[in-house]
């Protein structure tokens, strides 16, 4: 199976360097997207053929003197993250082969070409490197590539400077993951992750700490947990909306097979209180992130936003994976890494979906802005379709497969119930109950951003005027809307599947008692089943009940009118609520948060009642941009001032100050 | 086979009384405002004559709107089939808990808000923004007193809740489930748009959330809606009364024991109809930004209830 591994790696290479072959931008624009096309279908094969059948594959190639050699294995685990990767690879390029047509500008597709292929091969990469020197390597390539992309639009000042946030942000991360790497190379003598395996029982205590933090901060920047979030909302708007797809749906989950490759294989025991911080960090993430997206106005930032929201799902998932693996409860470890591991799934699919959604709006009206949408349901009817779904989806509403998912991360977090420490048991059901407190406000908002965006009236001339993305697009939206309900139907086998991948990170002996699943139902006894296969037959039933019912017994007869106006002479789409309006009752109550503040000036010409003109500003606020960055960056201009002093910019200082430095060191290493 | 048709006729029931109970708060109102109230039949005729009416639906209107009152009522009756009414176990009892109720209310709530958006007009975005709002903090205070009598009961499903308590003496039950009673009965109180938190009754802008929603909603539409919200009220009710009230509630299949259930769960159910009725007599509507206080409440007595029940269970 090497051989598909090296085609999809091919594939990709030659995605990127044709952009440099080719003269025409059109030509280019196609073959770079079939290249990447065929390298995602790739991936989906090999990856599923290995999840299969449990049976992995790995390839060394002699690398650098020192390192080692540059080992790619494919292990159920890697196998996994590949097929999120490739799969949502596929529907992602489609789409942008028709959205970035617009950009005539040779140069631009090249450019976009050549970065997006390198993006998406670092990624495969990333995930199946077993070698901590290279995997840093493409861990930068990737990130590097996604800067490229986030400032795509470069002449646009929102671009340059999320570009700029995420690069600082992302190269903090990855300072901190090298820390880790050097702290378990130190240790294990060497930088291959076999290594680092087999030494994991003997790892100290402190070190291991030590370990525990560099990597939570590092990986933790690039899955955006709050409060190391703030690049995210910003860098992931500004890139293409297929490329926000791919950061959205898969980059940020680089980091999370990044965390479970680290926790369950490389550190040997775990203590208690690691599953613990993780599950605190989750859960401000997942409840902070989606009140942010609810004050959103824009629709990518929303979603992106609510990207914050997801990784805390998925944290609460493998939080509770940790506990129960320190608590040694092995079979529940793996039911709740399956939980998370298949929201990882689910949420690619989604997102994504929801992202593709935001680029077909985007590129028919040329805003993203909600408060100049509306009525999109009826110019652009298989958008709003495929946007529905994927918002159903990610609120978690049954019968999708945001649901199955989320469903079995409430199981985890309940099933802790039996467990010794009266904290964990305390704990959990709160926590499970913010879950579903963020899954509402989830709800809230996405009925919030199909309903301003798609229903009603629209609010603008390039709304009215907005008509049907060109089929390819819709084709993109439609799979991954089928997958979203495939995933669902499929779930107990994709949940079968997913087992062979926690059980060859948790030795679970015993399988977890109750908890079975077969081709209708997933089981957790003393807690329910769920089948949306069943689900999706009763509601389907159901509606096909009354629809015949009504079509028999009721009347037929439907007279069209306006909506009602309360009598007066009609309504216009500015009395319809705005997307500020909608979040007023969550901005209000949750005003400590947010802290808003209004601003109104009314002008007028010496009568009250006559106003000339209105004012009206409104702003929430951002605690951790206020309170923990600006104060560090207002820092780190301080210290560099004074820094400044030492640098006057005289070369004899300067060799003063490397004299000295010389004495001081030559002084030290005599007294030794 | 025998099993399939009582979990049917506990099913039918559930939809079928829906309306009255209904009318019996309807009727109690009017009797402290010195009114007689409208008859049972009536409130079943309201439903009936709103089917042979014509529609009229709004020009803004797109297919949400009307696919959006099958899905409500779909997922209402599923949802009715997932609680136990008459017996520890439910129609689709087997595939279900109590997230997948939660969320299946969900779900009719999330087309129930959209639809509401979807004529463009002020009011309906004005019920979507207010119903999504308190529900959210509603389905929190709600979720974690279900969870604390889970723990309570080391089962996290409605009959094996139901059946920890029904083995246990009434006082016992009482003492520990009194401060999740209070937090569900809250939140009861909210989803079926009663008073202090909606006006079932009203048409004034200010104080309206549901109806707002439903405004442009006429004929066999509005038909569908009412029953399913009369639907979900019972289904609170039911709950209420068969977590909090356990006894008497069937498990032998023999003709005595059915008639038996069915009397003590008509007389729990309207116990609680009068309770609820009580409240909404006795108390004014509050201002909307006073609700989150009332769910604040709410949420304290869930937590409550979580601490004593790790503390006296241990």
């Amino acid at each position: 199976m090497e051989f598909l591994l090296f085609g999809q790696i091919v594939f990709y290479l030659a995605g990127a360097i044709l952009p440099f072959i080719l003269k025409d931008g059109g030509v280019i624009n196609r073959w770079t997207h079939i290249s990447a096309i065929a390298g995602g279908l790739i991936g989906v094969v090999y990856s599923l053929a290995v999840l299969v059948t449990g049976q992995g594959f790995s390839f060394a190639a002699p690398g650098l003197p020192f390192v080692g050699n540059l080992s790619l294995v494919v292990d159920p685990l890697s196998a996994f993250f590949i097929f999120v990767i490739s799969f949502l690879s596929v529907p992602a390029t489609i789409f942008a082969i028709r959205y970035i047509q617009e950009f005539q500008d040779k140069k631009r597709i090249a450019f976009l070409g050549f970065f997006y292929n390198l993006f998406i091969l670092a990624m495969i990469l990333v995930v199946c490197v077993h070698n901590a020197f290279y995997f840093l390597v493409f861990w930068e390539i990737m990130s590097l590539a996604s800067y490229f992309l986030v400032v795509f639009e470069h002449e646009k000042i929102q671009a340059r400077r999320a570009g700029i946030i995420y690069l600082v942000m992302t190269h903090i991360g990855t300072a901190f993951i090298a820390a880790s790497f050097w702290l378990l190379a130190g240790h294990a003598g060497s930088f291959a992750f076999a290594d680092f395996h087999l030494q994991a029982a003997t790892l100290p205590p402190a070190l291991k700490n030590a370990i525990f933090w560099t990597v939570l901060i590092g990986f933790g920047t690039k899955a955006g947990i709050i409060p190391l979030h703030i690049w995210l909302p910003e860098a992931h708007p500004q890139a293409p909306s297929h490329v926000s797809a791919l950061m959205s749906g898969v980059m940020i989950k680089t980091a999370v097979y990044a965390l479970i490759r680290f926790f369950l294989s490389f550190v040997g025991e775990v203590p208690l209180w690691w599953g613990v911080v993780i599950l605190s960090l989750a859960i401000i993430s997942a409840v902070l992130g989606i009140l942010y997206a609810l004050m959103e106005r824009d629709l990518k930032r929303l979603l992106a936003f609510s990207s914050i929201e997801n990784i805390g799902i998925i944290l609460l998932g493998f939080g509770m994976t940790l506990i129960f693996v320190a608590t040694d409860k092995p079979a529940y470890a793996s039911f709740a890494l399956i939980a998370t591991l298949f929201h990882v799934l689910n949420h690619a699919s989604f997102k994504g979906l929801l992202f593709l959604g935001a680029g077909a709006v985007l590129s028919k009206t040329h805003t993203g802005n909600a408060e100049e949408l509306g009525g999109l349901i009826k110019r652009m009817p298989w958008t709003a379709v495929c946007f529905l779904t994927g918002a159903v989806a990610i609120s978690a509403l049954p019968p999708l497969n945001g649901f199955v998912s989320k469903w079995m991360i409430f199981c985890s977090l309940l099933s802790a119930h039996q467990s010794q420490e009266l904290a964990v048991r305390f704990f959990t059901p709160i926590l499970a109950a913010l879950l579903g407190f963020a899954g509402a406000l989830a709800a809230t908002c996405f009925v919030k951003a199909f309903g301003i965006c798609f229903l009603g009236e629209p609010r603008s001339e390039q709304a009215r005027h907005a008509v049907e993305v060109s089929p390819s697009m819709q084709w993109a939206m439609g799979l991954l809307a089928g997958s979203c309900l495939g995933f669902a139907l499929l779930a107990p086998w994709i949940v079968s599947i997913l087992q062979k991948v926690s059980g060859t990170l948790i030795e679970a002996d015993t399988p977890i008692p109750n908890f079975t699943f077969n081709g209708l139902f997933i089981t957790l006894a003393d807690f329910g089943q769920i089948s949306p296969l069943v689900f999706g037959w009763m509601l389907s039933g159901a509606i096909l009940i009354l629809f015949a019912a009504l079509a028999i017994f009721a009347n037929r007869k439907v007279m069209l009118a306006p909506s009602w106006a309360c009598g007066l002479p009609g309504l216009t789409a500015r009395m319809q609520y705005t997307a500020t309006g909608y979040s007023k009752p969550i901005r209000r109550i949750f005003s400590f948060l947010y802290q808003p503040t209004r601003q109104v000036e009314l002008e007028d010409e010496g009568h009250e009642i006559l106003r000339t003109a209105q004012r009206f500003e409104s702003k929430t606020t951002h605690v951790f941009d206020e309170w923990i960055y600006r104060p560090l960056a207002k820092c780190m201009l301080f210290v560099s001032k004074k820094a400044k002093l030492m640098q006057t910019g005289h070369i004899q200082l300067y060799l003063s100050y490397i004299f000295i430095t010389l004495i001081v060191l030559l002084v030290y290493w005599s007294r030794l | 086979m025998t099993k399939f048709l009582l979990l049917f006729f506990q099913w039918l029931l559930l939809v079928a009384l829906a309306p009255s109970v209904s009318w019996f708060i309807k009727r109690m109102k009017a009797a402290s405002q010195n009114r007689r109230g409208p008859t049972l039949v009536q409130v079943y005729a309201d439903l009936i004559k709103l089917f042979p009416k014509e529609m009229v639906v709004s020009q803004t209107a797109s297919w949400i709107f009307h696919v959006m009152p099958f899905i409500l009522l779909a997922s209402t009756f599923v949802v009715a089939a997932l609680v136990p009414v008459l017996w520890t176990d439910s129609f689709l009892g087997f595939t279900g808990d109590i997230i997948v109720f939660v969320y299946l209310l969900g779900l009719g709530r999330f087309f129930l808000a959209l639809a509401a958006l979807d004529t463009g007009t002020t009011f309906g975005g004005m019920g979507s923004s207010r119903e999504m709002a308190l529900s959210s903090l509603g389905e929190l205070a709600l979720l974690l007193a279900f969870f604390s009598l889970g723990v309570y009961a080391h089962a996290f499903s409605f009959a094996g809740i139901m059946t920890h308590f029904a083995a246990h003496g009434p006082m016992e039950v009482l003492f520990f489930t009194n401060l999740a009673f209070g937090a569900i009965l809250i939140v009861t109180l909210a989803e079926t748009a009663r008073i202090p938190v909606d006006n079932p009754a009203t048409h004034l802008e200010l104080t309206m959330i549901h109806e707002a929603m439903i405004l442009e909603y006429s004929g066999k539409y509005l038909a569908l809606i009412e029953w399913s919200h009369q639907i979900k009220q019972l289904v609170f009710l039911s709950l209420l009364a068969n977590l909090f009230l356990p006894w008497g509630i069937f498990n032998v299949p023999t003709t005595t024991a059915l008639g038996w259930s069915v009397l003590v769960y008509l007389v729990k159910i309207f116990f609680l109809a009068f309770v609820v009725g009580w409240i909404e007599i006795h108390s004014a509507k509050l201002r909307l930004f006073r609700v989150p206080d009332l769910f604040a409440i709410a949420f304290v007595l869930a937590i409550l209830s979580l601490l004593g029940q790790l503390m006296f269970r241990g």
